[in-house]
């Protein structure tokens, strides 16, 4: 693998930074560089939230160009239409098939995408696009909070990292209580993505 | 060794520097993006860290355990070195004994604060070094060359990082421990260096300018600056993120990396020039490096089209190095315009204690408007200060006319009554806020018999950067018992008599107390007090909507509560985010009495 850019988006309190730090941390286990950066401070709040991961034998830059992020991984679907450019031509998309509506959509002062719309805009870049039912599936699990892991279970199939470095790295960040149930969602993320079709 | 290798934010990776450089002491006041810095250095139990009132008596304290031989780290964003700018100008004059370094976190692209301020001005206004780290290696390398220098040259050293140094995480080899200077620890009397009276300060300033003279010498030959040749066509001068940014872009130029940037390398600076076809400066907001390197001679172009403003990238390099023919080629940015998708801006957490008190202050200064309703002039100032109830100024709430600095909202408040306005003033400030920079406001108030109401969140925390401790929490910055400031003797020591303290889930109460203590004819003040929501999820019973009560009025939406969304024209609150019985704050506006406990829907 020459280089790995990924973006992880979705809104505040999803636990996006969690899911990229762990990205990062099983990237340096598998011998790359490694550098990310998080959009927080303001928007911890509920707001929208990007991560950049860049993995690669030497990176320079945390902060990916338009347009040449090689996955994009969504934990909320109006979050991968709004950072999709950022995605190169041919590029994965992986979009949790959720709706969190921004406050102004609650007041009647704009409007949700539909779910075409978000569909033709990831189009725009790609047509490898995956809508996975993670917050359905995380419910499933018995704990919502696991969607971070589940969704990350869903991208690992891209990445060329062994999974029980994966493993490793989810049970070093999480404490031992809540170790077994996410690292039941990340096998189950694996799962769901090996069967879903484009 | 792979084991030494650390994915390390920048901040983490300077507070572990610091630590294997034999910090004893380390102070603070929270502020994005420095707030990790001391949060991470406080975990190592073998030194004293404290979160200070604010960023001036964090400098002061900094100051004193220098004099006192413990090497000493102070660390705050870059406005905080503004309330901080006193004592580091004296820092300067007078030295230190041992190291003693201040760490700016600049925010470029202002991502979380109330201006994009270049602080490395402050270097060349304190005539003091200052290093520039360009990732979480270098923070960490740094931090030793920044205590050795501060010993070295006698002066503090300005250690200035942005957001995306502080916030990025990148690989860190580990590769020293912690060593504590031998050294005694203990006062040495030298009233000429310690006691600026103004004939030891002039004595001073000799010493001061011949110190510049002696760091421009070490930073000619300091391995901290680094060539890195490549082709000769164009040579880039840069320093911190820039530098990243600008290798990705001309992967093929050579660079002259600069780790220190103030005093700066003029023979260095010369003789790069002079090897290279092309010298242009690469650097985030000011001109700072290019009009030092113009100041000398050198000619350097850079922000005749490298943006001043904002945040660089890469894509920004790239593009305004495009248009400067620098570049080749036709622009690699995609030409299909972006769609127009609603903004998720942050907003005030579901359960947050501030809520209640921002939608009365809206209710009664005719400011919340239900849909249809034509809006009216509002009967309220309201001037607001620095937190998370800053977003109290957004829709639906819009219950914030000002904000400008730490602590501010007292002064102005008053300012605008002592001009003669005839509207109902009222000032709104959190808690840590108030401890940081409202108290002088407030003695002003009282002193000058204002007639304002100052409303001051008390929430038990310093939410907005991640619920650090203060001196109201009575809990020290490594978790032990300390000393609790109450808010209610404090104001009433300072002379305010008519003091109420209020549930912020409390509408009524709420209501009543605003109401009374707009009428007061003395300044009031009103101690809202509920604990912040992500702090302590006390998660209750969520709320629902009857369905079959709602007539969609819209009145519980103007909260701005995420949790209540409306859902296919009804309206419903999203059980995984309410935090129910601890709130309870729409059900309690409800005119219809449609909001209650889930099982009782």
């Amino acid at each position: 693998m020459e280089k790995l850019d990924l973006l992880v988006t979705g809104a505040g309190g999803q636990g996006i930074i969690l899911a990229s730090d762990i990205i990062g941390e099983t990237a340096i286990a598998s011998g790359y560089d490694v550098k990310k950066t998080d959009t927080i401070g303001m928007a911890q709040r509920g707001g929208s939230v990007l991560s950049n991961v860049r993995i690669a034998r030497q990176v320079w830059s945390p902060l990916i160009k338009k347009g040449e992020g090689d996955l994009l991984l969504a934990l909320e679907k109006l979050e991968a239409a709004r950072w999709a450019h950022y995605l190169r031509r041919g590029g994965i998309a992986i979009v949790n098939n959720h709706a969190l509506p921004p406050l102004s959509v609650s007041l009647g002062k704009s409007r949700y995408p539909s779910d075409e719309e978000i569909l033709n805009i990831l189009k725009q870049r790609t047509d490898r696009v995956y809508f996975i039912e993670g917050t359905h599936c995380a419910r499933d699990l018995g704990n919502i909070r696991t969607l971070n892991m589940f969704m990350l279970g869903c991208v690992s199939l891209f990445m060329p990292f062994e999974v029980q470095i994966w493993k490793d790295s989810i049970s070093h960040r999480l404490p031992p209580n809540l170790r077994e149930i996410n690292l039941a969602a990340f096998e189950q993320g694996r799962k769901e993505i090996q069967g879903a079709s484009l | 060794m792979a084991e030494k290798l650390k994915l390390l934010s920048g901040n983490e990776a300077l507070a572990l520097g610091a630590y294997h450089a034999g910090v004893r002491v380390a102070t603070a006041y929270p502020g994005t993006p420095s707030t990790e810095i001391l949060e991470s250095i406080a975990r190592f139990q073998d030194i004293y860290a404290e979160w200070s009132t604010n960023e001036k008596v964090a400098m002061e304290v900094a100051l004193g355990a220098s004099y006192a031989g413990v090497r000493t780290l102070v660390s705050m964003k870059q406005v905080g070195l503004n309330v901080a700018s006193d004592p580091f100008m004296a820092a300067s004059t007078t030295g230190v004994n041992a190291g003693l370094v201040v760490i700016s976190a600049d925010d470029p692209g202002a991502h979380s604060s109330q201006g994009e301020q270049d602080n490395r001005h402050y270097a060349k206004l304190a005539k003091v070094p200052m290093l520039e780290p360009s990732d979480s290696q270098e923070a960490y390398d740094f931090m030793a060359y920044a205590f050795d220098l501060s010993e070295r040259f006698d002066t503090p050293v300005l250690v200035r990082t942005t957001t995306r140094i502080s916030h990025s995480k990148s690989v860190v080899e580990v590769n020293r421990s912690r060593t504590v200077p031998a050294g005694p620890v203990g006062f040495q009397y030298n009233v000429q260096k310690y006691v600026m009276l103004p004939v030891h300060a002039r004595l001073r300033h000799p010493l001061m300018e011949e110190r510049l003279i002696k760091l421009a010498e070490y930073a000619e030959s300091t391995p901290l600056n680094q060539v890195i040749w490549g082709e000769r066509e164009l040579g880039v001068v840069t320093s911190g993120i820039a530098y990243q940014y600008a290798r990705e872009v001309f992967p093929k130029a050579s660079f002259l990396k600069l780790g220190m940037t103030y005093p700066l390398p003029q023979n260095l600076l010369r003789h790069f020039a002079s090897q290279v076809k092309r010298l242009i400066v690469i650097e985030e907001l000011d001109p700072f490096l290019q009009e030092n390197l113009q100041a000398m001679g050198i000619e350097a172009a850079g922000k005749e089209f490298i943006p001043r403003m904002g945040e660089l990238s890469p894509d920004v390099i790239e593009e305004s190095s495009r248009q400067a023919g620098l570049l080749a080629g036709s622009s690699s940015q995609q030409t299909e315009t972006l769609p127009e998708l609603p903004k998720r801006p942050p907003l005030l957490c579901p359960g947050c204690p501030h809520t209640g008190i921002f939608f009365v202050l809206s209710n009664i200064g005719q400011r919340a408007k239900a849909k249809d309703k034509t809006p009216k002039d509002s009967k309220l100032i309201i001037t607001g200060d620095i937190g998370c109830y800053t977003l109290g100024a957004y829709p639906p709430l819009l219950a914030m006319d000002t904000c400008a600095c730490m602590g501010a909202s007292i002064g102005q408040a008053l300012g605008m009554e002592k001009a003669g306005v005839s509207k109902k003033l009222v000032a709104v400030i959190g808690d840590s806020t108030f401890l940081h920079s409202g108290i002088t406001g407030l003695v002003d108030g009282v002193y000058n018999r204002g007639q304002i109401t100052l409303i001051i969140l008390d929430n038990g925390t310093t939410a907005m950067t991640g619920h650090q401790e203060h001196p109201g929490t009575g809990i020290s910055a490594q978790g032990k018992e300390a000393n609790k400031v109450d808010l209610e003797p404090l104001v009433r020591g300072i002379g305010v008599k008519d003091v109420r303290v209020v549930d912020a889930f409390d509408m009524k109460a709420l209501r009543n107390s605003v109401r009374s203590a707009l009428d007061s004819p003395e300044l009031s003040v009103i101690i809202v007090r509920g604990a912040c929501s992500v702090r302590v999820p006390k998660r209750g019973e969520p709320r629902a909507i009857n369905q079959e009560r709602c007539n969609q009025c819209g009145i519980c939406l103007l909260l701005g509560c995420s949790a209540i969304q409306r859902q296919d024209e009804l309206i419903c609150i999203e059980a995984t985010l309410c935090v129910g019985d601890g709130c309870a704050v729409c059900q309690q506006l409800c005119p219809r009495q449609a909001i209650g406990p889930q099982s009782k829907k």
